[in-house]
Parts: structure tokens; sequence; C-alpha cells
């Protein structure tokens, strides 16, 4: 089997397979995610959210790689992020001021203030937000390949789940189901090497979370996971062997959080030399912008004006939320069931 | 009509199901060629193939979380608890995820999980557990609890019609001792949320479900024919929502309570049904509200244990005496 290398490497991959408007269109979504959740830190100290604030700072690169490799667009493939994946949804349709207005709480953000963050989908689109449980998605995301086994469709499921994550019940059950089942689900492993706190070797005794995905007899590769370019192809392939009904996959990003768990957190137990190395040398946007200049696959003119037209995007998605209202308090009480409509209000919050 | 099982109308209600629509599968443990560990689905995976009676690996975390991402997808699931005791396997499934898809996420996710409940049949701490209250407290779930063939046919029919998801839960000492005519060629449909009138009485009312329906049924005939006392039956059929109506028309006709059920006494759904009472018809009481339930241990498998732990027929009539002469 051809697969991609198993190790981080510095050989170029010749991205031959995307064009160039499809390397500025990676490069826009990269550009977004940081520039979004920059966005969100200055709301974020303005009190303006209303909860934690988690970034990606650092992951951007596997998180849009590994989505990009997915056919978009009405009733294709259907992913399902972590709290670090906001480049995923991106990438998948979501718009920035939905993100903005769900960390707001606004009345009119997708979920009308019911859910946090990224916590929220559109299967149209093609994203199944998350629960905070990790790994219950993978059961979930391996059901939603079972349906498109069982109506022989041609589509596929991605589902991301961190270091830390691969520890639950949940992730082993998920798993192994779907590769009983041979069904069409792509899972990447994010070894970010925090889990909140926990370092890996407090967290699992193998070296790689691809040992863990081949012990149930799934393939699985291990590649860069600052390397667009490797994360792209890695999943691309795992992508379409799912297509063609060859069942799961498995595609270990090896990347660093560079911030910590939320906002709040001040990362003191990560060694300060290890983060700086990682910012300075292994940026996956710095690494992307790099190869794109030496391998003179675009310009950086074009890249300065997607730089400004993420700024502009930015602004005005800010602009036009960030006033709005939250959403209004007796709207908590419908739609928990279909029937009945709503919950009973109790007396004593009358009038 | 014909004269059928608890467990042959259950399985009637799906079978029918999975004929009308094609959305509609079953996935658990042993579900497909074995039949299931009760022979529930016996047969339908000739009937209708492999791929709509999946047999699944032991985790029930998986099989009620494939069920869940199938139904956000437009199909039906129907998710078997191979004994209802491990459906704690897949309680985190079930509350976080499951029942806040709608509320939260707006997520349609119609599917159905059922399995075999309940005692008196020596089955030990881990094959007689009946897990309504653990879930009670669950906005998003529906809990629905049937005592007869009829409504084991009605109601397994309307869950797997329902647009949320339901908790079905089966007794299985009901399953081949309860008996029933049922029309053939009639659609049996019993509507999730609307409890029964089981028995009409006079002078005190019992409120119940699942398997104690039978004890209490017997336990009234015992009251009319020892005592003169005249004692309605309240099969409430379905947990989550509960009819409240159903109980407040019981208690302003009869003005005395018993509740009676099989699971444990504290943290049981009796404390909810009596809350509901003394909120809405606390002035129509004429005595205290009664409970007859399990003594609060796990259950235990000898004979003598079991039959002394869990609400027995004479039980019910020694409270009822009690809150008769009240």
């Amino acid at each position: 089997m051809a697969l991609p290398a198993t190790r981080p490497s510095a050989a170029v991959p010749s991205g031959a397979a995307l064009s160039s408007d499809q390397l500025l269109e990676i490069y826009y979504y990269l550009r977004l995610t940081r520039t979004l959740e920059e966005r969100l830190v200055a709301l974020y100290r303005q009190t303006k959210v209303i909860g934690g604030l988690f970034r990606s700072l650092g992951q951007e690169g596997e998180s849009v790689a590994s989505a990009y490799a997915l056919e978009r667009g009405r009733n294709k493939d259907i992913l399902s992020p972590l709290i670090r994946n906001l480049g995923s949804l991106l990438v998948m349709g979501a718009q920035p001021i939905e993100i903005l207005r769900q960390y707001m709480a606004k009345a009119d953000s997708p979920t009308r203030g019911r859910e946090l963050n990224v916590h929220f989908n559109d299967l149209e689109k093609g994203y199944l937000g998350q629960i905070s449980h990790l790994g219950d998605m993978i059961p979930v995301m391996a059901g939603i390949a079972l349906t498109f086994k069982m109506r022989r469709e041609p589509r596929v499921g991605l589902v991301y789940i961190g270091d830390g994550g691969t520890s639950t019940g949940t992730f082993h059950e998920g798993l192994n189901f779907a590769a009983v089942q041979r069904l069409p689900l792509v899972v990447i492993g994010e070894y970010n090497h925090w889990a909140y706190s926990t370092p890996p070797k407090k967290q699992f005794a193998v070296k790689d979370l691809a040992e863990k995905a081949k012990a149930y007899g799934i393939p699985a590769v291990t590649v860069d996971g600052n390397d667009v370019f490797a994360v792209y192809e890695a999943t691309r392939f795992a992508v379409e062997r799912a297509r063609r009904g060859k069942g799961v996959h498995f595609v270990e990003v090896k990347t660093y959080r560079r911030k910590g768990h939320a906002e709040h957190d001040d990362q003191h137990y990560v060694p300060k030399a290890e983060l700086e190395q990682w910012a300075k040398a292994n940026d996956p946007v710095d690494r992307y912008v790099q190869r794109l200049l030496a391998a003179d696959l675009a310009a950086e003119a074009d890249m300065k004006d997607i730089d400004e037209r993420v700024r502009v995007e930015v602004d005005q998605a800010t602009d036009a939320c960030v006033d709005e209202p939250l959403p209004p308090a007796e709207s908590a009480l419908p739609g928990v069931y279909v029937e009945p409509a709503a919950a009973d209000k109790l007396w004593f919050k009358a009038p | 009509m014909a004269e059928v099982t608890f467990l042959e109308a259950l399985r009637q209600g799906l079978w029918e199901e999975m004929e009308r629509d094609e959305r509609v599968f079953i996935l658990g443990e042993d579900v497909g060629l074995y039949g299931g560990a009760f022979k529930v689905t016996e047969g339908f995976s000739k009937r209708f193939g492999e791929s709509r009676v999946i047999d699944t690996p032991i985790s029930e975390a998986a099989i009620v979380g494939a069920a869940a991402g199938a139904a956000h997808m437009g199909l039906r699931p129907v998710a078997e608890m191979q004994f209802i005791d491990f459906i704690s396997c897949a309680y985190d499934m079930l509350t976080n995820y499951v029942a806040t898809a709608r509320y939260r996420a707006g997520l349609s996710t119609p599917l159905v999980v059922r399995g075999p409940c309940g005692g008196y049949v020596r089955g030990g701490p881990f094959h007689s557990q009946n897990p309504e209250a653990a879930f009670l407290h669950t906005p998003g779930l529906k809990i629905v609890y049937p005592a007869t063939a009829r409504d084991a046919k009605g109601l397994i029919k309307a869950s797997i019609r329902d647009e949320d998801p339901v908790l079905y839960l089966e007794h299985k000492w009901l399953y081949r001792r309860i008996k029933e005519q049922l029309p053939e060629g009639e659609e049996v449909l019993t509507p999730i949320g609307q409890a029964r009138l089981a028995r009409e009485g006079k002078h005190l009312s019992i409120i119940t479900y699942g398997a104690t329906l039978w004890k209490s049924l017997e336990a009234a005939d015992k009251l009319d024919q020892e005592d003169g006392v005249s004692v309605e039956v309240v099969d409430l059929r379905t947990l989550l929502p509960m009819d409240d109506a159903a109980i407040v028309a019981t208690v302003k006709k009869t003005n005395k309570v018993l509740i009676v059920h099989e699971d444990t006494r504290t943290g049981g759904i009796a404390g909810e049904i009596a809350a509901r009472i003394n909120e809405q018809a606390f002035e129509w009481l004429d005595g205290p509200i009664l409970r007859v339930t399990a003594h609060d241990v796990p259950l235990p498998y000898a004979p003598t244990l079991e039959d002394f732990v869990l609400p027995q027929t004479d039980d019910i009539v020694k409270a009822a005496r009690w809150l008769a002469k009240y």
C-alpha cells in the first residue's frame, strides 16, 4: 500500500494535485482561522466572550488541511470538529459571524445562546458539533458513516480526537465498531502534546497514537501535523480509500498546542524553550507560506491580498454582531422535545 | 383476534414497523441470526437482511452513539440492550449526547433503546435492574414501560414513530407470563404520555407500572373480596413525560394514594409522583401518600432474598389496608 511518509519528513511534497487557486484557498482558511481567533482574544479581554476561549494556535495547519481533503458542498462529506478545529469548521462553510455569535452567546447564534463556541452543526454543509465528553463523537460519526454505507452513498465521515481523548472508552468502542463494520470513516488523531496540563507520558504508554488504531485492524499513518501538504495528502489518501469502501483509516498528526487549555490557563507547566522552539521554527502557517514562496507556487502579493480580505471580513462580522442582544430568558423553555413543545414555566418565575 | 404473549406482541410491533418503514433498523448484541437473548428479534435477520439487523460488538456506548448518528441522518434505529442493566454503560451517550441534541443543536434524534428489565426471575444484581429513575431526571428522553401485551405492541410502534429518543423498558417477567387477545389486521398504537385506568375503584388508588401492575391488580382483588375495599389501579405506561392529569384525577376521586414500584425506594419514581400530588392535589388527600417499593439494596440472587427485597402482592395488601383505615 502506497502510504505517505510515516515520520515527519523534509521531503517537499509536490502539491501538484492542488491548483494555485486551491493553494491560495488553503492559505485563506489558515489566515482566517488565526485572525478570527485573534479577534476573539480581543473580545475576550473586553469581556464580550461569555465563556472560555479555546485557541488552536499552532494547529491550524492540520485542521484546515484535513478538512480540505473532503468533498464539500450540500450533502457531501461530514466531519465532526473538536474545540481546536475551528479551521476545519471554516473550511466546511461555517461563517465567522456564526463563530463570533456563538462565543458571545447571541440570540441569533446558531444555537440561540444554548451552546458554546464551535459546538454547533449544519449537517447539510457537513459538520456536526461535538459535545464536551471527549470520544463520544467517534461512535456518533460511526453512525453517520454507517448511514452512508447502508444507503450506498459515496460519502465519507471524518472525526477528530486529541491525544488525551484517545484514553476514553467511547474512542475505543467507536473505533472498534467502525473497523468491524468497515465504515467510510477517517479519524484524525491530534497529538498536540497537552491534554489540559497532562503530557503524553502521563496519558498513555505507546509512542504513537497510530499504534492504538492499528490494534483494531485499522491502517494508520503518522505525519508531521504542521506540514499542511503532508496532512492534506495523508488525509486525501485516507478519504478516497474510505470512499472506495475500504473502511476506516487513521491519520495521526503530530503538532503542538501553543496556548493554554483555554485563555485563562497560563501554561506554567509547559517548558518555555519548547514553546518558543515550536513558535519560531515550526509554525504551520509560516511553513506553508515559505513552502509556497520557495516553490514559486503562489505570489506574496496574492497572500497579502488575502490577509487584507480576511481582516475586512472579520471586522465586518464583528461589527455586525457585537452589539446584538442575548436571547430572551423564556426562550430557554422550548425545543427539548417536538412534543411537548416547551418545558413548563415554573410558577415562581411568573411576574 | 389471536392470543399473543407480551413478547410476541412486542415482536409483532417491531416487525410491523420494519415492514412499514425501511428507515427502521435494529442493532445490538446477538440480535441477528441468533435472534436476541430472549428471541425478540428471531427471524428478523432472515426477513430484513443483515444490513437492517446489525450484530454489534459488546459496546453499549458505541451502539447508542452509532444509533444517534444514524438517527441524525434520517434513519430510525432501534438499539437493543441485551439486558437493560447494561444501559448504564451507555449512560453518558444517552444523557449527554442523545438527550441534549435537539435542545442544544437542533438535531433530530429519533431512536429507541429497548431491553429486558426487572426482577422476580432470580437474575441477581446485574440481570434484574429497573433503570428508569436514572433517566427520569434527563430532559430530552422519553421513557415508556408497558405492562400489557397490547401496550407492548402499541408502545414499541409509537416509540419508533416518535420524533425524539425513547427508552422502552420491557419486563422479562411479563414476556411469556402475560397473554392477551389482540386484533389481527388492525393497527395497535398506544400514545406516549398517557396512563391507563387498569381498574376502577372508589376508596383508594394504586399508581404503578410494569410487573407490579399485575401484583397491584391481584392485591385489589384480595382487598375487594376480603375487606370490601374498592381499589382503583392506574397503569402509568409512560414514565416520562408523566401523565399528571391521570394521577390528579385518581387522587381527586379516591383521596388516598399508594404508589407501587419494583425499583428501589430512595430516589425512586414514587418520590416524584408524590411531589406532584403534593403540588397539584394536596387538599384532596385524606391520608399520607404511601410507597411500596423494593428495599434499598442491590437485588440479590437467592429466592428467599429476592422475594423479601422486592414488593409482593401481600406487601401491597398490607399497605393498602393501613391506608384504607387511616
